[in-house]
Order: C-alpha cells, then structure tokens, then sequence
C-alpha cells in the first residue's frame, strides 16, 4: 500500500494550535477585554496606589485632631476651610483618614486571604493526595465549620477572643479557608485523576513533585479567580465588623468604621443629603473596589472557562 | 394510522436534497469551517452511510440535514430540500412540525438523551401525540408493537420504567422506537453504538435495521466504522475534514475503493503480526483475587503468563477486568490474594514497596494521551523526568538522549519545545511511548493505546509498537477491545469475561475453533467489511 | 424500606450530627475564656466570693462533659441560660434569663426575613428563569451586569444609598415594640426589607439562571427540541421536573444568607431583631446570650439546607423509582 510513504508522524497537522509567547497572549487577552474589566483593573490599580503610598498623600495625618471641625463641603461654602471632605466629628480630616483607610482596610483583607489560601489550599491539596481517612476527616470538618454562618461564627470567636487586628486576621482566615478548603479540594481533585499524575506515581515520584509539578500548574486558574472573590469576600466581612464596632478599633483608620461614625448624621439626611456623605464615602470607597474586583473576576472566568457560564 | 406500507411518496424520489452546504463552528474564541461544501442525497427508503473520522463534520451535517444547527454552531450557506420543502427558509415553527414528525433523530447517548424524569413509554409517543400524528391510545398500543420487533424484553411494560431503569442497549433500541413511532420519512442515526460492547451492538444493530427495512423508512446511518455502516447502508459517503472524500453504493466501495483515504479507513485491518512462541515468562501473574474497596470481586483467580519480548493481549468487554489487571500489575490496586512475579522474583504488592528499579522495569501507555501528559510541560520535559529520575542524566546528556528517543519514534527535535496541546493525538501517543522508553523498561503496559485514534493512526502507533519491539525486545502486555488490533499486535491472547480468564493461548489456536462459548460469542460479534456479515452472523445464529 | 425513605433518614440524620457537632463548637467556645473573666464581667473591685460564685454559676469547676450535657438537656428544655449583663460587683444579680432576651426580638428578626422572602423569591426566580431563557439578549446582559454590581456592594452602602434616596417617603430607624400596629410594622421595615430584598434578589437571581442553563444544555432538552416539541413545552415538560432541586438549592441557600444579612442591616435601622441582639452581647462579652443567638443562626442555616436536601431527594426520579 502506498500510506507509508504518504504518511508520517512528523507531518500530522491536523488542528494543531499556535503558541504565542505569554506576553503575546497577554496582549491579544487584554485587547479583548470588555470594558468592565477594563474599569475594574483601572480602578485596582488606583486603589494598590493609593494604599501604598498612602503617607505621601494623605495632607494630614491618621488620627491628628483638629480644634475646628468641618462639615464637608465646608470647603467650598465658606471658600477658607483646608478640609476637603471636612472632618469627622472629634475633628480629624475625613480625606487622610480615607486614605489611610484604603492602606489599612485593604492590607488587613489581603494578609488575610492570603493566609486563608494558605491554610486552605494546602489542607485541600493535602485532601486530595492523601486521599482515603485524611480527606474523609478534613472535609467533614470543614462541613461542619462551614454549617455555621461565618459573619455569627465570626460574632462569636470575637466574643471569646476580643476585637484586635492579630485575632480579627487569624478568625477570618480560618473561617474563609474553609471555603478554600472547599475549591481547592474539588479542583485538584479532577486533576488527580489525571492519568498524568497516575503516571507520575508509577514513576516513583514523591508527594512533593505531584503536587508542585504535576497538580500545582494545572489548577492555578480557578484559584487565581477564587483568590479575587475571596478577597472581595473577606474585605466585605471585615468592613461589615468594623461597621458593627467589632472590627479594626480607633484610633486606626477604617473604611468600615468611618461608615459607623458617620452613620450619627443619618437620621437628618431628609434635611440636606450631604450628611449622607460622611457613611457614604468610605461605603462607597469599599463597594467600587469589590466591584471593579467582581468585574475583573468575571471577565478573567469567562476567558479561562471557554463559552462556559458563571460558576 | 400509518400501515406498515403506506408511504407519502414513491420509492426512489428525492427525499433530500443538500446542495454546497457550508457550516461554521464557534471555538477558541473564533469561528472555524466544519463543513466545507458538501452535497447530499437521499432517495426515500435508501440508507446512506455518513462516515468519517474524529473531526470530520459528520455529526454536524447529520443534524444540518434537518435544518438543525447545534448550539455554537451556525449552518452559512447552502440549500437543505426535504421534500420539496426549502429548510434553509423555513422558521422554526415550521421545522418543529417537520421534527419528530417527518424526520426524526437516533442520538449517541440515550442514557443522557432521555429525560430521567418521565417514563420510557411517554417519551417514545411524546412527538408523536404532539405532531397529533396518532392519537394517544393508538401510539401507546404501536409503541408496545415497535418495543416487541425491535426485540426487547416484556414490550408491555418496558415502557412503564424510568430511563435509569433499564441498560444502555435496551436504551438505544427504545430511542429506535421512539424515532420511528411517528412513521417519518426519514430518521438521523448519530453515531447509535458507538458507545456499547460489541456483543450488544450487534443486537442493536440487527433491530435497527430490520425495522428500518420493515417500515422502508430512509436513514442517513453517522459511525467512524466502516464495518458497522456496511451492514446498514445502501450507499457510503466518506468525509473528511468537512469535505466529501467519496460517496459510493456499499459494495463497490468495500470491494474497489476509488481514494487511497478511504483504503486507510480499514487500514488496520490489514496488519497482521506472525505469531511466535516463547517459554522465557518475564512476567507472572498468579492466581489473582482483587477489589476495589470491600465491594464484590472484580477480578477471580486470574493468571496470566506474560513470554519475555513478545505480546500478550487481553481481550474483554467493558466489565471483564482487563483494566484492573493492569492496575494489580502496576501496584496501584493491591490485590487480596494472589502474586505476581516478575523475572522470578515477587513484586511487591503496593506501588510504595517496590524499589525504583522495580518501577523502571513496568512502564505504562494510556488510552487518552490527552490526560496522560501534563498540559503544562513540554515534550522535552516530559520525555526528559524519567532520564532525569532513574538514570540521573541532566544537561547536554538529557538532551541529546532525548533527541534520540523524538528520533525512534519518528519525531525530531522541532518538537522539543512543543506544549501537549500543540500536538496531534497521534503525535500525544507516540511522546507517551517515549516517555516510557526513557525509563529503559521490559514490560510496557499498552491500556486501549489505540483506541482513541483514527484508523490511520492507529496503523502508524501500532507499525511502531511492533518494531520497537523488534530493536529493542521489549515485552508488551495489550489491553484492548478491538479484535483487529489484537490480529495486528498479538503473539498471544488472553480471553476475559466477568473478571474471569476464559481462555489464555497462541493467537493462532484462540482464533480458530473449537471456541470456548464466550469467545465465540465475541468473536462472532465482530462486524467484518462484508455486507452480508449481519446476515450470515443471524443465519449461524439460528 | 424504600430507598428514598432511606436517604432522607441518612441525610436527617447527618443533619443532627452536624447539629449536635455545631452545638460542641458553640458551647466549647466558652472554655477558651481568659482566666480573669469573672472580674471582666463583675468589675474591677468584685470581691473574690462574687468571683467564685460567679464560676460556679458558670460550671467552669465541673469536667467540661458534664458542662456540656447539662447545657444541652436545657436548650433542649429551652433555657438558654441566663445573661452576664445586670450583674454587679456586689454579687447583687439583676440578671434576666436570654429566653426573655431572644423571644421578642427572635419575632420581630422573623417578620423582617419573612416579609423579605415572600418579595424576594419570586422576583429572582422569575427574572433568573427569563434571563437565562433570553440568554445573551440585551435584557439578560442588562440585568447580569446590574446584579453582579449589586452583589458585590456591602449591604450598608445599598442601606444608605436608600436612605439617602427614600428617607423622605420611609421612616429611616425602624422602631417597632410590641404595640406596633401590622400596618405600621410594614411601614417601618420598608427600607430595611428593600435593602435585603435587593441583595438577596441579586444573589438568587443568579444561581437560578445558572442552574437552568445547565439544565438547558443537558442532552435531553437537545432531543426533545429535535422531537419537535414546542419551546413552552420543552421548559414546563423537561426542564421544571429537572429543576426543582437545583431550585430548592438556591432557595435554601439564599434563605440562609438573608439569615445573616439580617444582622448588619438591623443595625443600620436599629431595628430590634436578633442580629443587633447578638452584635450588642458580642460588643458586652455577653457570651450566655452570644452562644444563644450563634446556636439560633447556626440551626436555621443547617435545617434550610436540610430542606433543600431533601427536596433534592424526594424529586430525584432516580431514587423515587428505584431500579
């Protein structure tokens, strides 16, 4: 027959995909972004800016008192005051301690969910190789953490241990690595039925390389995109504890307890809508980053997901 | 109500007619051609065989031939007649009174395709009761009728179960029905057995056609086996790539096939090793009892001989063990009673208790060569680890070593660099046959290696693995299904049924009678390039 | 038995055992306690008998075993023990027990969830049935990007974006006591229920849409297009029989999540629930009524998902018709 000479192994091309170099794909994946991903990586990259280099621009300091205190917009209605969103009510400048807020507020939310990753994603990945009673007692564990709704979960540790930043930090991150937990353990546990990593054992290979070598590279996607929900997660779970007064404690600067300082002026919003504004700015501040998160998360599922849909 | 003879029209009009049908197809964030231009016909009461590889359109333009475009999918150019009626025109409410009606559709999976939550029954007479082309108490009493000729068990109440309650083949065979319960001029079968062990395919098939020919319905028949459409199909038609290769009545394309790519659909069958016999055991599989977990037995008081640089091959359907075989040799299923010995020695039972070299020595091919390398490495590391893990070789070494293995198996250095999914799936397999080579092994375990290619790709895989086995005398242990592969690549063959060796010998006596009576019925169920195989197979059945 | 009586008692019965683990975690939570408590909750200057009596009270001298047994025989009889708040360094104990505490505010934190999901879920369920049936079109884009905005707002800053849009037309601080008035009991809640009606709608809305999507992709709603049947047809025929433990799912789910939603937009309104209750115990180191109120979430999470479970099971044709 005459295939052996027509056919070779070398020559077989059928739909074979081109690779580009990462910064090329980067580039076309970027060229393609919607514009809410693009509003969303914009408005990150502003707040990363301003958190850290928060002592360059904040005009005053963190907790420094002034005698006079401003409403905001004094500024403009009486032209002299040197408050631009005025002072809260003991007189500090509103604009600094918003600033020093983004450096607080999002530097506690990142330690954080990085520390929840790392409790989580290796209990996950530990899960899924081991196997058998190891995975069996973790994930039942965590069953039964996450049958507890984190904010009361996190109510009550708080009553037990006290509301200072090192306890605030360690509770959140336990209770939000189980949902971690959680990811990693269902993601890792399709590759490791892989017949890669089957043969990787075969080879002899050690837990460590399977996991770094063989699992590692192939579930980073859907934790790069966890790791942004998580994060907008837990930074809503702190602000929502400072806003109850349980959270970050004064005289640190915090988006979510300027919100509850504000919130005193509320009642007389009826009257004149710039008394909204003292609560308003920092809630507002916090919601545009979990949304421009939110957006840069949901374009970044679509691109690695395919056609597929959320979740 | 449709007689058993009534027809809408005279045999041998044009009941289909497609003319430059273009198809594109959404992937990959861009648009891509599945068909390519393709004409179509197809008189009433003729059953064309639509063939073709992976990739070939052949499923999309079955659907297109209703004027359906799968989600993702949209039909560009080109004009659709059915019987007159202009579908490339027509709205969707119009082709909803032609579907399940007129034309109706066979899918691959009928476990996934029928509704887990109603009974069998009212899903076979939905479209027909709802076309109001039987009334509801008729169509229940015809479907009882179909049921009965198309072989199944208690036609009476079969249908009164839930999908999950009956098995795959019975499945397929109710979907038959179900199709035809309508009388439509014409059914799309979609690849209907390719996911059932031959021995049931036969069955399925056999009812399949007696009803197709009973009722005189046209068909257009979707498979990747030539074997199986010449049993159905009056006419071929050979696609390729979104292109029509040749299209041809069965017979003179069996027996004289214009296009050499037609020829290659078959080329396996054409391999055939001579067998030769060996005393010197590599590998001693001894009395084997195993289970996965503390269900029941999969594998009873398996043995198996293994002769040093020859090939066994262990045939079986899905449910015979020959897998868990592979897995009790590799150490990752220990068995419960039962050793293995290898060179002599016994293997450890557990992976973890054998020695590097121990697991250097047994390496193992995969079916899917897709998940049996890491997306996320390249071809040089993937061949390069094993160098680098068992013979301690690093820098200019490893590469040099690994430039000469691309060579073996008939690669080159370009492909170094190459990530998985830049290669072709017959280019997958043979780096995967490198990576076990790198280990230096005597015994490899091939899984269904083949299995996942097409037909000229497998020829190419399998002409490799028996002159690898040539230069090197490397011992093969062959899992497989497929009977022409086994012809190919065998010294010896290992028969398996229901976790059980039923017959262990040269190929030569396996093959031939006297056969045990589950090897004869596999064999038998083996369609050949004969149209008249389904006959004769019912014929020396009775 | 039949099988699906089996399951929904295997599953009954995981549930209590969460139950009965979540109720070790609350209760052993008290034993991390710093040692200096007694003073912390007495004052300064209590006198070392105040003291002792006080940890007698509290059990902290019995084995932690029998601590526990005795605390759950009566939560089990319904005495949740009695609030550290009242006490004084004198050993004077004007105390009232956490029952007396909880039941009205429990109500009022009722009556607010309720209201909220008798809005709440039928809106999202329909909006998610429509979107993901008009999947891709303008309407679905539209109401995809404004929910995943919602979503991703914290519920003070949609309370005060309310406040500042509606405080003319609804009361901003809801007030209500027991001689509240139906009527004006709805009044006064209006904005806190809009506030968690819009978050919870947003969230519902897109778990329903994603769960009937997949359940539009599954290969029998492809069949029985090719079969003909009408669009209608198609979704009431084979995909709702489908979908109603997917369905259950989300309800439960967002039900649990509006359960402790509650808690930060009771505080906004000042509204008297059970989430403000607990805030207040937690910010007191309350802890007897802390355990309390953990103990009350924590079981109407776990019983909603439960539910939803079950529903699953009882409409799984799978388990109903066993083979």
């Amino acid at each position: 027959m005459s295939e052996e000479k027509t056919y070779s192994a070398a020559g077989e091309v059928a739909q074979v995909r081109l690779r580009r170099s990462r910064w090329e794909r980067t580039r076309i994946a970027l060229g393609k972004a919607p514009i809410s991903a693009w509003f969303g990586m914009i408005v990150i990259a502003f707040y990363a800016f301003v958190a850290i280099f928060a002592q360059f621009l904040a005009p005053f300091g963190e907790a420094e008192i002034f005698a006079k205190a401003d409403l905001p917009w004094a500024m403009f209605a009486e032209g002299q005051a040197q408050h631009f969103f005025g002072t809260d009510q003991i007189g500090r400048d509103t604009l600094s301690r918003l600033i020093y807020g983004a450096q607080n507020t999002i530097g506690i939310a990142l330690t954080t969910t990085i520390l929840s990753f790392l409790i989580g994603g290796s209990l996950g990945l530990i899960a899924v190789i081991s196997g058998s009673w190891v995975d069996q007692i973790l994930s039942r564990g965590v069953d039964v953490l996450m049958s507890i709704p984190s904010l009361i979960f996190a109510l009550m540790l708080l009553s037990i241990f006290g509301s200072s930043i090192p306890s605030l930090i360690m509770i959140i991150a336990v209770l939000d690595s189980t949902r971690v937990f959680r990811l990693t353990r269902s993601v890792a546990a399709n590759v490791v039925v892989m017949d890669y990593v089957e043969a990787a054992r075969l080879r002899g290979e050690g837990l460590g390389w399977v996991m770094r070598r063989e699992i590692l590279p192939n579930i980073m996607p859907p934790l790069v995109a966890e790791f942004g929900l998580r994060f907008s997660f837990v930074f809503l779970t702190i602000a929502a504890l400072s806003f109850l007064g349980l959270g970050i404690q004064p005289p640190t600067a915090d988006w979510g307890s300027m919100v509850r300082d504000g919130s005193r002026f509320i009642q007389f919003v009826a009257y004149d809508w710039t008394l909204a504004l003292p609560s308003l700015l920092p809630a507002g501040a916090v919601a545009l980053l979990t949304v421009a998160v939110n957006f840069v998360v949901d374009w970044f599922l679509h691109k690695t997901s395919g056609l597929r849909d959320e979740h | 109500m449709n007689t058993d003879t009534e027809q809408r029209g005279e045999k041998g009009d044009i009941l289909l007619d497609m003319r430059d049908v273009r198809i594109d197809g959404f992937s990959d964030e861009r648009w891509h051609h599945i068909i390519k231009g393709v004409d179509l016909t197809l008189k009433r009461g003729e059953v064309l065989g639509l063939i073709g590889e992976s990739g070939a359109g052949k499923s999309t333009l079955g659907k297109a031939a209703m004027g359906y475009a799968q989600p993702g999918c949209k039909i560009k150019s080109g004009s659709i007649m059915f019987d007159g009626m202009d579908l490339m025109a027509a709205t969707e409410a119009e082709k909803r009174e032609l579907w399940g009606s007129r034309i109706a559709y066979v899918a691959q999976s009928a476990a996934a395709s029928f509704n887990p939550a109603h009974r069998l029954l009212d899903q076979t007479i939905e479209a027909t009761v709802g076309h109001n082309v039987n009334t509801d108490e008729d169509a229940r009493r015809d479907a009882v009728e179909l049921y009965d000729s198309l072989s199944l068990p208690e036609p009476n109440t079969i249908g009164e179960r839930y999908p999950h309650q009956v098995s795959g083949g019975q499945l397929q065979r109710i979907m038959t029905a179900m199709a035809m319960s309508p009388r439509p001029d014409l059914i799309i079968f979609d690849e209907p057995t390719t996911a059932l062990d031959v021995t049931t395919q036969v069955e399925v098939l056999l009812a399949m056609r007696n009803i197709v020919e009973r009722f005189n319905t046209a068909a257009i028949y979707i498979t990747h086996d030539l074997a199986v459409v010449a049993q159905m199909a009056d006419r071929i038609k050979v696609l390729r790539y979104g292109e029509e290769i040749e299209d041809a009545d069965t017979n003179s394309m069996l027996t004289a096939p214009k296009e050499d790519y037609t020829k290659s659909l078959w080329s396996v069958r054409a391999l055939e090793k001579p067998e030769s016999p060996s005393d010197d055991i590599v590998l001693d599989i001894k009395n084997i009892d195993a289970a996965y977990g503390r269900s029941v037995k999969v594998l009873k008081d398996v043995s198996i001989k293994v002769p040093r640089g020859r090939t066994v091959a262990i045939v079986g359907e899905s449910g015979s063990g020959k897998s868990t075989t592979a897995r009790v040799v590799t150490g990752l299923l220990p068995p419960m009673s039962g050793s293995i010995e290898f060179n002599g020695d016994v293997l450890p039972a557990e992976l973890k208790d054998r020695s590097k070299d121990q697991l250097r020595r047994i390496q193992m091919i995969y079916q899917m060569a897709d998940t049996a390398m890491n997306p996320k490495q390249t071809v040089g590391e993937i061949i390069g680890r094993p160098l680098d893990f068992y013979h301690e070789l690093s820098g200019p070494d490893r590469d040099k070593r690994v430039s000469e293995l691309l060579r073996l198996i008939e690669l080159d250095d370009s492909f170094i660099d190459r990530l998985p999914s830049e290669l072709s799936g017959g280019q997958k397999q043979r780096i995967c046959i490198a990576r076990a080579l790198a280990a230096e092994p005597e015994v490899i375990i091939c899984d269904e290696v083949t299995s996942a290619l097409d037909q000229i790709v497998q020829e190419g895989i399998l002409k490799l693995l028996l002159r690898l086995q040539k230069e090197l005398g490397i011992t093969y242990l062959f899992i497989t299904h497929d009977i022409a592969v086994v012809t190919a690549i065998s010294d010896e063959i290992v028969v398996m049924f229901q976790g059980e060796v039923v017959e262990q010998g040269l190929k030569s006596e396996i093959l031939q009678p006297p056969y045990p009576d589950y090897t004869k019925l596999l064999l038998s169920s083996v369609p050949e390039m004969d149209p008249n195989w389904l006959d004769n197979f019912v014929d020396a059945r009775d | 038995m039949h099988p699906v009586i089996t399951t929904v008692l295997q599953r009954l019965g995981l549930g209590l055992l969460t139950l009965f683990l979540v109720s070790i975690i609350i209760f052993s939570s008290i034993a991390f306690l710093p040692g200096d408590f007694g003073e912390f909750v007495l004052g300064q200057n209590a006198l070392p008998e105040t003291v002792a009596a006080f940890r007698r009270e509290l059990g902290l001298d019995e084995p932690t075993w029998l601590r526990y047994i005795k605390w759950v025989t009566a939560v089990l009889q319904g005495d949740l023990g009695t609030s550290f708040s009242g006490r004084a360094s004198s050993g004077a104990n004007e105390s009232r027990t956490v029952v007396e505490l909880i039941a009205p505010r429990l109500w009022n934190t009722l009556f607010l969830a309720g209201v909220t999901a008798i809005v709440a879920v039928p809106l999202s369920l329909f909006l998610g049935i429509t979107a993901a049936l008009k999947r891709n079109s303008l309407y679905d884009r539209s109401v995809n990007a404004v929910t995943l905005t919602t979503i991703s707002f914290p519920e003070f800053f949609i309370a005060y974006l309310l406040i500042v849009f509606l405080a003319g037309y609804f009361p901003t601080l809801s007030t209500v006591n027991d001689g509240t008035e139906f009527g004006e009991r709805l009044f006064k809640i209006a904005l806190p229920a809009l506030t968690m009606t819009l978050v919870i709608v947003a969230h519902m809305m897109r778990m329903t849409r994603a769960s009937i999507i997949n359940l539009l992709a599954s290969p029998y709603v492809e069949m029985a297009q090719l079969k003909g049947v009408s669009r209608s047809k198609v979704i009431l025929k084979h995909v709702l029989p489908n979908a109603w433990a997917p369905i259950a799912t989300v309800i439960a789910f967002n039900l649990a999540y509006l359960v402790v939603g509650v808690v930060v937009v009771e505080v906004v309104f000042v509204y008297p629930g059970i989430g403000q209750l607990m805030v207040d115990s937690v910010s007191a180191r309350d802890i007897p009524v802390a355990q309390a109120c953990a103990l009350i979430f924590a079981s109407t999470y776990i019983l909603l998902n439960l539910l939803a479970d079950v529903i699953g099971i009882v409409t799984n044709p799978r388990l109903l018709h066993p083979r």
